[in-house]
């Protein structure tokens, strides 16, 4: 220890003058509210925290095609089921838009594929729960993609370019995909009472689960703090979820349906709604790969991909063959 | 090429007739055709644009980022080139 000369001591924990230079730029861009662009400079830590959150993000729209995808042959109608179709179609466009924008970053399409595919990722846990009954839809729209909302029109702010231009095209064409929800327990609580039982039993098991999207209460999130003074998040966890909850209690007037929440209330002192404990321990165990349908959803993005590799490999076989006739 | 790093495009849109094409965003493809096709589907679902342009990211010629300051130095200072330099004919009708 004694034998380290200050010199080398210094070389990595000093950074140079360029570095510094960098450094004071990109702070200046964040202060002024401007945005980073994929060739500028950034810290690692911005680039490894976007890269995750970003591809994360990407992972949960292509995995949340599945739960809805599986009710597109069982729609009660034709046009629900061209409704049905263009929503899950809208979510692999998401995707695909957001995997972009995590490739900006410099990890490499095929390297994103292969973290959700080997399991090494993570995504969104709620598409981990099973989708049951027609209901559910409307109450995946309503909630899930409600919830999405919610977090999703902030990010549109992000400091990141081309992730807030992703998320500007996404929120235009999500607005749609609530409203669909919506309506689907809209019809099923004006019908019979069955149909409405399904509709109440739709929304009794999704509420909880879409409250936990935003994640964990602001104390046990760690990370939020860095996010927002790199103002890629621009609200807490908390604070998503307050104005989200506010929004559907109205909102479940209109259906004449109850959320599953005895304590939910506004509190007037305070400025804000009182909601009953989420069970994190659950939320965490499904994060961790212990959800009812974790196993399934993996399985079938493999599956997907396996099944698909034919097209892959014929499609560039053609692009070869037309390549080399162009050049000759 | 392997199979599974088809080449990046970069996509751009002209939503209507007058318009410039505008960069919307980019995706992979095997081919040309294909990645017209793929922007299609991925970026005009809505009716967002009449004509697509697509060309492969590598391709696009860049400025360097870490000469913006001086390369885009020039016009600093040449505040003469903008009509709101000129003072001294304000109020003179239509100038
Ligand atoms: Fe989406
Ligand atoms: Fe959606």
């Amino acid at each position: 220890m004694a034998a380290t000369t200050p010199q080398n001591a210094g070389l990595s924990a000093v950074p140079s003058y360029e570095q510094e230079q960098s450094q004071a730029r990109f702070d200046a861009l964040i202060e002024q509210d401007s945005r980073i662009e994929p060739r500028d400079w950034m810290p690692e830590a911005y680039r490894k925290t976007l890269t995750r959150q970003v591809s994360q993000h990407a992972h949960s729209e292509i995995i949340g095609m599945q739960p809805e995808a599986n009710w597109i042959t069982r729609a009660p109608s034709l046009k629900r089921k061209s409704i049905l179709m263009a929503k899950v179609q809208d979510e692999a466009g998401h995707g695909l838009y957001l995997y972009s924008a995590a490739e900006t970053l410099g990890t490499p399409r095929d390297e994103l594929n292969d973290q959700l595919m080997s399991g090494r990722a993570k995504y969104s846990s709620i598409f981990n729960y099973p989708a049951r009954s027609w209901a559910d839809m409307g109450a995946i729209g309503w909630l899930v993609d409600g919830a999405a909302i919610a977090n999703q029109v902030p990010l549109c702010r992000a400091s990141y370019g081309p992730y807030g231009r992703a998320m500007v095209r996404i929120c235009k064409e999500e607005s749609f995909h609530q409203r669909q929800g919506f309506e689907i327990l809209l019809a099923l609580s004006r019908g019979t009472e069955a149909q409405r039982k399904m509709a109440q039993d739709a929304i009794n098991r999704f509420y909880e689960p879409s409250l936990m999207m935003f994640g964990p209460p602001d104390e046990q999130s760690p990370n939020s703090a860095q996010s927002m003074a790199w103002k890629i998040k621009r609200f807490s966890n908390d604070e998503l979820r307050q104005r989200f909850v506010g929004m559907i209690a109205e909102q479940v007037k209109v259906l004449g349906m109850t959320l599953p929440d005895p304590e939910l209330r506004f509190d007037e002192e305070t400025g804000r709604w009182i909601h009953k404990e989420l069970n994190w321990d659950e939320f965490m165990a499904v994060i961790k790969g212990n959800g009812p349908m974790n196993s399934h959803r993996l399985e079938r993005r493999r599956e997907a991909h396996r099944e698909g590799a034919w097209v892959r490999e014929a499609a560039a076989a053609y692009a070869r063959k037309y390549e080399n006739s162009e050049v000759a | 090429m392997s199979s599974n790093t088809w080449p990046l495009w970069e996509v751009f849109v002209r939503s209507a007739r007058g318009l410039s094409h505008v960069h919307a965003g980019s995706l992979h493809a095997p081919d040309a055709e294909m990645a017209v096709r793929n922007a299609r589907d991925l970026y005009t679902r809505r009716n967002e644009g009449i004509s697509l342009w697509v060309v492969r990211s590598e391709d696009i010629i860049t400025s360097d980022p870490d000469e913006k300051d001086s390369f885009f130095e020039s016009p600093q200072g040449k505040d003469y080139r903008h009509a709101t330099y000129y003072k001294a004919s304000e109020g003179v009708k239509h100038l």
